[in-house]
């Protein structure tokens, strides 16, 4: 029966046009709505890196003015380390497997040819910052220790900027221009866009943008004196008696990202342990006034603790649920309208010898169709408004695809939401009396 | 076949009680062709709908093929009602976007025949009424007495053991009267029990029976056609 029942909903969807197509866009509309915010946050709330965000841990050390209220918790500190701290900790042996220093910056990309000069973004890292996050090479090969420790003049790049500046050709080997330094290639990044950007959570809202293009030893940039882009705090005025850069890398300023890599719970505790005693053995030199308030966050506590799914996404999704509701109870009036309009078919059925149950299935199947159509309306509507989303902020660029997740899900729902609309009305219908009506069809 | 016994139907609201039916006592044996006949309001369409099983008795006994179905589940009035009963409307009540064979096919889908029986039986039935050729016509593209012979063959695809007609020719000039009439009276003599309701005297004139409502309570008067079963129990009214 469930085709028949199907050639006669798309028949009745025929009958009124007008009526099935405002219940398609009325669910569209709030499956639209519901998916784009949906997307966003299934996106936002995702797992950057899934085999290793248990390994991967984000430290926090509380330097901060000993003026300022009481840490409660990891939300409380700041989620960057100062210059010093960081540097002293890259160079520690620590019980950490890898651990990575890095900072935001950015240089002027100078091509060799007609191409006019343009501003890059640039990571500022150590060489274990491509391993610890399996960021993947299409030519050649991170910078080695030696690399970073003799800060040579030596880069990664991205492939998007290879294939600016050398046509996509392999270019380890061949320099690239920043700023008015050359450096040497020694490897090209593949695509690698982790979402979010979970490494360079700073405090502000940066978490989705672009992946640096490229890559540089961390000592190289400050030798550079390339000054951070991004969020940088500072409690306490720098010390003016050195050169203003010297000054600002050694001040109180937060501004730099540091990553360890801890394979156990044990060395996890381990690693916790000699970070607090590292600030124990700072307070004795007069820093760090605050209570012992170190921090080690995997990546998604990471993400919960920067509230990289901010807390207006939450609401939005819940808005958008709400609109979805409203929508829904607006279809559960048209299709009252169109079903009761069908009272003279459902009473020659029943007369025929249709049961209640048969009424009730015929109806649900094009309750269903309706909300298939809506699922589909919904997803076309839901994926404008990604586009929407992408071309009015910055940084939401890779939220613009539905995945196969998503699409299914907003099929899904649309359908159960319609199918939960229609219950009514369908129910209704299949209890109308047929005698009244078969005299006056 | 069709047994009513003190059968009563009331229609309540909060302000008003309608007696539609009143203490009916009707019997009508199996092959017989009974007219129905009364005023508007008497309670004709009511009868029809009880007897047609869409509605329950209010009181009374209502015995079908000797079955008590006064007070069945919806599920089995719905069975009992696909398998034994036809029903033809004066306004034919096709459906206007199903072709004729689909009109036709209506009652088999719910009797649960396969495919192949279903077709061979609307085939047969679009046959017996001449419209066999036009099965993939629309109701909108026949005339008025074509769409009843479809609404007569949609009644009969199912082989029910009787038919209720209400007001069968109602709508129809009288040439195509007469032709529906033939029909019925041809279906008839095949064996098939019908109960009409009419206003026409004419048409009631042809029935074997006669049976006149009149507010709510019904009346026997003989017709003149007489009938090819033997014995006929009188009604008793």
């Amino acid at each position: 029966m469930f085709s028949y029942y199907l050639r006669l909903a798309l028949a009745s969807i025929r009958r009124t046009p007008v009526l099935s197509a405002l219940m398609v866009l009325a669910l569209g509309l709030g499956i639209g709505a519901f998916m784009t915010t949906l997307t966003v946050y299934y996106l936002m709330s995702g797992n950057p890196i899934p085999h290793k965000s248990d390994v991967l841990y984000a430290v926090q050390l509380d330097n901060w003015d000993p003026n300022d209220p009481p840490t409660e918790s990891a939300r409380d500190v700041q989620p960057q380390l100062t210059y010093h701290d960081g540097n002293t900790l890259m160079q520690a042996d620590t019980p950490a497997l890898r651990q990575v220093h890095m900072y935001g910056t950015g240089a002027i990309v100078v091509p060799g040819d007609e191409t006019p000069p343009f501003d890059e973004s640039v990571r500022a890292t150590w060489y274990t910052f491509f391993d610890m996050f399996d960021v993947p090479f299409l030519y050649g090969q991170p910078w080695t220790l030696d690399d970073d420790e003799a800060r040579a003049s030596v880069a990664v790049i991205g492939r998007e900027l290879n294939d600016t500046l050398f046509n996509g050709e392999n270019s380890v080997g061949r320099s690239i221009q920043l700023d008015d330094q050359f450096y040497q290639v020694v490897g090209v990044i593949d695509h690698w866009q982790p979402v979010p950007r979970f490494y360079h959570a700073d405090g502000t809202y940066r978490a989705l943008a672009d992946t640096e293009q490229v890559f540089v030893p961390m000592n190289r940039a400050i030798d550079a004196q390339w000054g951070p882009r991004g969020n940088t705090n500072c409690w306490k005025a720098r010390d003016e008696s050195l050169p203003l850069f010297e000054g600002f890398i050694q001040s109180e300023c937060v501004f730099t990202q540091f990553w360890a890599e801890l394979e156990t719970p044990e060395q996890a505790a381990a690693y916790k342990d000699y970070l607090d005693n590292y600030v124990r053995g700072q307070k004795e030199i007069g820093r760090f006034e605050r209570p012992l308030n170190t921090f080690i966050s995997d990546v998604m506590e990471w993400m919960e603790v920067n509230r990289i799914v901010q807390d207006d996404n939450r609401v939005l999704v819940r808005l958008s649920f709400l609109f979805l509701l409203v929508c829904v109870l607006n279809t559960v009036g048209l299709l009252m309208a169109k079903f009761m309009g069908k009272g003279g078919e459902v009473a020659l059925r029943r007369a025929m010898g249709a049961s209640r149950r048969h009424v009730f299935q015929q109806n649900l199947v094009e309750v269903g169709l309706l909300g298939l159509l809506g699922g589909i309306a919904g997803t076309g509507l839901a994926w404008l408004g990604l586009r929407a989303v992408k071309n009015m902020y910055q940084g939401y660029q890779h939220l613009v695809h539905l995945d196969a997740v998503m699409l299914l899900t907003a099929i899904s729902v649309a359908t159960v939401f319609a199918i939960l609309a229609g219950m009514y009305p369908v129910w209704r219908v299949s209890r109308l009396q047929p005698a009244g009506l078969l005299k006056t069809q | 076949m069709l047994k009513m016994n003190q059968v009563s139907k009331v229609y309540r609201t909060e302000l008003v009680e309608t007696h539609a039916l009143r203490e009916l006592d009707l019997h009508v044996e199996e092959g017989e062709f009974i007219a129905v006949t009364g005023p508007s309001g008497s309670g004709k369409t009511t009868f029809l709908n009880i007897a047609g099983l869409l509605e329950s008795p209010s009181s009374g006994v209502y015995l079908l093929d000797g079955e008590d179905v006064s007070a069945l589940s919806d599920n089995r009035r719905s069975r009992i009602r696909n398998e034994k009963v036809g029903f033809i409307f004066q306004s034919f009540n096709l459906i206007p976007d199903l072709n004729l064979a689909d009109n036709v096919d209506v009652p088999l889908r719910y009797r649960g025949w396969g495919g192949a029986q279903r077709r061979r039986a609307v085939g047969d039935m679009l046959d017996m009424v001449g419209l066999g050729s036009r099965q993939n016509y629309l109701p909108s593209q026949l005339s008025g007495g074509q769409q009843q012979r479809v609404a007569i063959a949609r009644a009969l695809a199912g082989k029910p053991r009787f038919l209720l007609a209400d007001e069968p020719t109602g709508n129809l000039d009288s040439e195509m009267a007469a032709s529906v009439m033939d029909l019925l009276r041809t279906i008839n003599d095949e064996g098939t029990t019908i109960v009409m309701v009419t206003h026409d005297p004419d048409l009631a004139h042809q029935a074997h029976r006669n049976i006149h409502i009149l507010d709510g309570r019904g009346s026997d008067i003989t017709g003149s056609r007489a009938p090819n079963v033997m014995p006929l129990e009188a009604a008793r009214v």
